[in-house]
């Protein structure tokens, strides 16, 4: 079937053609310019012009996993974005929570979601886990390029297991190094450039088996160390309400913690730090 | 060499017409219909995996009739132009009037250019907010687009499912009694109820059964399957616990465990390969008890 064969509005032969069920592979034929990585860049470092994003902590605890995100977007020195959103859900079953380069970073997760979707409908069932995570190692490999440039996305992903073996913890987080590498966590993992805060905090508050309230407080009192110490991570705003952003994906699913719900767990952290330091001074 | 025959070119349509129509009415039939919270598909279908209904968007669905490897690829183009579209525009820039437009310029093309045609006959139906707003089209396989209002009856014997439909279909309906009337339309010409022996009514193992559903919020598409099914078609309430959940749902892959600290993809460290080789290495199936994949080159030894 040729490119007239089916008249002008029609579909092109890209779309018949039973090639396969990702997305990304065939935007990369039929639309190969609405692809973040076919991009050719400048020589040069852009980096410091583009906004970044920063802190992603993700936990397990007994019935799933938990992620959270502050709210800062930094520009160099500035705070590009005080309520930018960095955890999204994937799909029913995953989060994505994304570190670096903002724009292309959000790009990759729309595409992502599409990728998961396009799957879904196709086959008719869902992708596995590991799947979804090679997946999106694959999207990140194919940045590798605007990485060297100083646009690394570097995301966290994290999902319910749908098939988990009987007796195994459904919760599992995998992370992501710039060149694609992926790697599955134990219990806990943050990236950013508060992650090595994060993960100190998440060393001393995190224990398998946790109820999800003390988990979600576990992720709010890492964003809150990691804020504490990083310039690039902001903490909780109390002027202006704006809370981190957490997702719980349990039996029934994804779903966003509402923000008083957050609200109330950040503003007990506050309470219980200055309490300390009153105590000490 | 021989001459080719003239053959006039109303001739060609009118062959190629009948061609199609016989492949279509061949199969079973396949009902759409609208009830008050959206649009309901049923099938007469007997295979749980190969879908004759299935979702196209957020407020798509798409049904099919006729030959399988046909519609199922003209679904994943339809699929693919949603996705597509969604994603280069925004999810809400993404009709049925698009899709349907794609299928009709694509049948038709076939249609007239190509030996054989499309043996198919789709519909394409779009929730909206209201009952005024939703939109069913039905295509045919020569490309015609129609846009009807309360319900599109394809393949099998539709003629007769379709005068039964006329006499029992009230607009508005709710979602059982939408399911009754369409599931006894399609039992009342059915070769496999009562005129052949069989039971009054198709039973649940017999039918696919979707809806799209204007109060889910984003993707409105949802099979109906196992005991949801069975409660809707006999009346009774739902089974206790969490009838239609997802997870009910979806089918399984093979069990996973996590695997921190392991590279990714490579597999289990602890279980071997097990093709190929032969007999002496003890540790391996071999090749004859059927287990063992790989060549049976050695099998001779």
């Amino acid at each position: 079937m040729n490119e007239q064969s089916t008249g002008r509005s029609g579909f092109t032969p890209a779309y018949l053609d039973r090639v396969g069920s990702s997305f990304t592979d065939f935007l990369g034929t039929a639309a190969p310019d609405l692809l973040p990585g076919r991009r050719t860049l400048p020589g040069v470092p852009v980096g410091e012009l583009s906004p970044h994003a920063t802190t992603i902590v993700a936990v397990t605890y007994a019935g799933g996993v938990l992620m959270g995100g502050d709210r800062r977007a930094t520009m160099g020195n500035l705070i590009s974005s005080r309520d930018i959103e960095k955890v999204y859900a994937a799909d029913s079953w995953s989060v994505i929570g994304i570190a670096g380069a903002a724009g292309i970073a959000i790009e990759m997760v729309r595409l992502y979601q599409v990728e998961l979707e396009h799957y879904e409908k196709i086959e008719g069932l869902t992708m596995s886990l590991d799947g979804k995570a090679n997946r999106l190692a694959g999207m990140i490999r194919g940045n590798l390029g605007a990485a060297m440039q100083g646009l690394a996305v570097v995301p966290l992903f994290a999902g319910y297991d749908l098939d988990a073996a009987e007796g195994v913890s459904p919760g599992r987080i995998f992370s992501y190094d710039v060149t694609g590498g992926n790697y599955e966590e134990r219990g806990y993992a943050s990236v950013g450039s508060g992650s090595l805060f994060a993960r100190n905090s998440l060393k001393k508050t995190w224990r398998p088996g946790l109820s999800a309230d003390a988990a979600a407080r576990t992720v709010v009192e890492a964003l809150y160390d990691a804020a504490d110490d990083d310039s690039a991570t902001g903490g909780p705003d109390t002027v202006r309400r704006l809370f981190p952003i957490v997702y719980r994906v349990d039996a029934d699913g994804a779903v966003r913690l509402g923000d008083d719900e957050v609200a109330t767990v950040a503003e007990a952290i506050v309470a219980d730090r200055s309490a300390a330091e009153n105590r000490e001074g | 060499m021989t001459m080719p025959y003239y053959a006039s070119a109303e001739q060609v349509m009118r062959d190629r017409s009948e061609y199609a129509r016989k492949g279509i009415s061949r199969g079973r039939s396949v009902a759409v219909l609208t009830y008050d919270d959206g649009v309901l598909f049923i099938a007469e279908n007997p295979s749980a995996t190969l879908h004759k209904v299935s979702e196209l968007y957020d407020r798509i669905g798409f049904a099919a009739v006729g030959r399988y490897s046909e519609f199922e690829s003209l679904r994943v183009a339809g699929v693919r132009l949603a996705d597509v579209r969604g994603y280069s525009y925004n999810r809400r820039d993404v009709t049925g009037r698009i899709i349907a437009n794609a299928y009709a310029q694509t049948l038709g093309a076939v249609f007239t250019e190509q030996m054989k045609p499309y043996e198919v006959e789709l519909c394409v139906a779009e929730v909206g907010d209201t009952a005024a707003t939703d939109q069913l089209y039905r295509l045919t396989f020569d490309g015609s687009i129609v846009d009807e209002s309360d319900f599109v009856v394809m393949g099998g014997q539709a003629d007769a499912v379709t005068s039964n439909l006329r006499q029992h279909f009230t607009p508005g309906m709710g979602l059982a009694e939408a399911l009754r009337v369409g599931v006894q339309a399609l039992s009342a010409v059915s070769p496999a109820t009562a005129a052949n022996g069989g039971p009054d009514q198709l039973p649940a193992e017999q039918l696919e059964v979707a809806v799209l559903d204007r109060r889910r919020p984003k993707r409105a598409f949802r099979r109906l399957v196992g005991g949801a099914l069975r409660a809707l078609l006999t009346d009774e309430p739902a089974p206790a616990g969490p009838a239609g959940s997802p997870a009910e749902a979806v089918p399984h892959h093979a069990p996973s465990a996590p695997a921190p600290g392991t590279p990714a993809g490579l597999g289990d460290p602890t279980s071997v390969d097990t093709a190929g080789g032969n007999e002496e290495s003890s540790t391996q199936p071999t090749a004859q008890d059927g287990v063992g994949g790989g060549t049976d080159g050695d099998s001779e030894q």
